[in-house]
């Protein structure tokens, strides 16, 4: 407990060794630990099933953790729940608001669940209304929303009693690209008024445009942390991807690329290959002509700058879109 | 005091749902009006039975419906915690410092509002058709008694929806007992009429517990020995099933 309570008292949220089994034997985490300073936006990335809604349910209180222990807002989440709850505001994936009440009445009940009351609940109300665009469908019961109204509903009931901490748990999952832009503007606009938010994401662009920190979540673990930025950094070089024209035969595509100078971690798929180069530009008719001399047929070439998605892969072993597509919810 | 003021709240939120819902308003309200005028037309001719000591069949029938319309009511209640689940409106107030209790309190407060005015109305229907009843003592003797039943049933939905959380089985479960239950009371047969196993049953069913504290406190001879022990049972049953209620709710977080 000791170097525990010791971690940077900037950090607004800090976990350690948290772990959580499901009655079913599923092993949701397995060891997690994470650091938040205080202002920043922190990514949880990773693919369905992962585990960042379960550390999100644990950091909320909304369930406990089997080991481990977690500070937020400086609470501990098991023994001062409600101390967590009052520091925290909470935006999930799904459209929360009462679907029978008004934009106006929902913001309001959320209100005075933290005990606001009166003129100070309406007048925080109606910043809220104005701030988030809803003023004119204030009066309307939530059903006829549209996604973009209902996601900012959900953000402004997040934040009625001005949190410290602000978790928002895959919240733009299943949202339109425009939608999904507006989220991102306002969740832009939050970071930049300094609170500290937890982002969960299965999204690579969403972590990278958003974050300042990025933790790869992988089977119940962080795998990877760091700016985006440096993540992309311990990649060397760029990314470049060939499609064949055909399957190749056994061995010849790496007899091709063993010697050439500044292309390594070759990935050879199906159809397809990965491979690493210092400089892309530069490497690309390298490869090419020395693939032409073992007579494998090229499609297409594609040099990337690192993106994460190359982070992940490294990581983990495995490409990010492979295991998002298998994977299930989390 | 803050748990009555949160449960409030809920209270609030539902009748006015409900309220916003004219079409499910008008049909709650007709129903019961089909059941005493069709079994009220259909059986007018029983009461010629002997041993069956009423002045008509609506005069007999009508506490029976009051109580079979509010074990329903109960028996629905659990969908709109059900729905809060499903949207994530549930998890938005339990991250909150709000009280956990009021999220199965307010419910039930809703519950034995509408029940009252439902039953009120019912009573009037009932009225219109030729039923009479002792006066406003009784009355509102009765409204307890149902009111009773009303949020056991309530409390028991509640359990249901938060342990199963399927719609289905809710609406099964309401199916499955609501009527049985009426036709194994004194709902629509005095018991000494009625073969004797059903008649034995029928002590020991809630819903006839409450029906008879309306026939007793509606009618001329108010027996309240029966009156009292009768409510005394339903008022176990209720506090049990809400017990139950909020065992189901801590399960719920503890599964979460």
């Amino acid at each position: 407990m000791g170097a525990f309570v010791t971690s940077p008292t900037d950090a607004a949220i800090a976990a350690r060794g948290l772990t959580k089994t499901y009655p079913k034997g599923v092993r949701a985490l397995d060891g997690l630990s994470f650091a938040v300073p205080a202002g920043t936006l922190f990514a949880l990335l990773g693919p369905n099933g992962a585990g960042k809604s379960t550390t999100v349910k644990i950091l909320t209180t909304l369930t406990r953790a089997d080991s481990g222990e977690a500070l937020v807002a400086g609470h501990d989440v098991r023994r001062e729940p409600d101390a967590v709850r009052r520091a925290i505001g909470v935006v999930g994936q799904k459209n929360s608001g009462g679907v029978s009440d008004t934009g106006r009445e929902n913001l309001a009940l959320q209100g005075r669940m933290y005990g606001l009351r009166g003129a100070e609940l309406k007048a925080r109300v109606d910043e809220l209304l104005a701030r988030f665009d809803l003023w004119d469908a204030a009066n309307r019961v939530v059903r006829g929303y549209s996604g973009g109204m209902h996601r900012r509903l959900d953000i402004a009931m997040g934040l009625v009693h001005r949190p410290r901490v602000l978790f928002l748990d895959e919240p733009t999952t299943g949202l339109d690209p425009e939608v999904r832009a507006e989220m991102w503007e306002e969740i832009s606009a939050l970071r930049d008024d300094g609170v500290t938010i937890l982002l969960t994401t299965h999204y690579l662009e969403e972590a990278d445009r958003l974050a300042n920190q990025v933790a790869i979540v992988d089977r119940g673990r962080i795998v990877a942390a760091g700016t985006p930025n440096e993540l992309k950094g311990e990649l060397r070089g760029d990314a470049v991807q060939i499609e064949l024209a055909e399957p190749p035969r056994d061995g010849e595509v790496r007899k091709a690329l063993a010697d050439l100078d500044g292309v390594g971690e070759v990935v050879l798929g199906e159809r397809s290959l990965r491979a690493r180069a210092d400089d892309g530009a530069a490497a690309v008719p390298v490869m090419l002509a020395a693939l032409e001399g073992q007579g494998v047929r090229v499609a297409s070439v594609m040099v990337s700058r690192p993106s994460l998605d190359d982070v992940y892969l490294r990581h983990t072993g495995r490409s990010f879109h492979d295991v998002d597509a298998q994977g299930g919810a989390s | 005091m803050t748990a009555i003021t949160h449960s409030a709240y809920h209270t609030v939120r539902q009748i006015r749902a409900l309220l916003r819902q004219p079409v499910f308003v008008a049909i709650t309200l007709i129903q019961p009006f089909i059941w005493l005028l069709l079994f009220g037309a259909l059986f007018k001719r029983v009461v010629d039975i002997p041993g069956f000591h009423a002045a008509s069949y609506v005069d007999y029938l009508a506490p029976g419906i009051v109580v079979m319309t509010g074990f329903f009511a109960g028996g629905w209640n659990g969908v709109a915690i059900l729905n809060d689940m499903e949207r994530g409106t549930l998890d938005r107030f339990l991250v909150t410092p709000a009280r956990r209790i009021a999220l199965i309190a307010g419910p039930l407060g809703y519950q034995a509002v509408a029940t009252v005015l439902q039953s009120l109305i019912i009573l009037g229907v009932g009225y219109g058709l030729g039923a009479r009843y002792s006066g406003p003592a009784g009355i509102v003797v009765f409204l307890i008694a149902v009111v009773l039943l009303c949020s056991a049933l309530a409390a028991l939905s509640n359990a249901i929806a938060l342990l199963v959380r399927q719609e289905e089985s809710l609406i099964g479960f309401v199916q499955f007992t609501a009527l049985p239950l009426t036709f194994l009371s004194t709902a629509l047969m005095p018991a000494n009429l009625v073969p004797h196993w059903v008649a034995t049953i029928a002590r020991y069913n809630p819903v006839n517990w409450a029906i008879e504290v309306g026939r007793t406190a509606l009618g001329r001879d108010q027996d309240w020995g029966v009156i009292g022990t009768r409510l005394l049972f339903l008022l176990a049953f209720a506090a049990a099933l809400t017990w139950a209620a909020l065992a189901a709710f801590r399960s719920y977080q503890r599964s979460a």
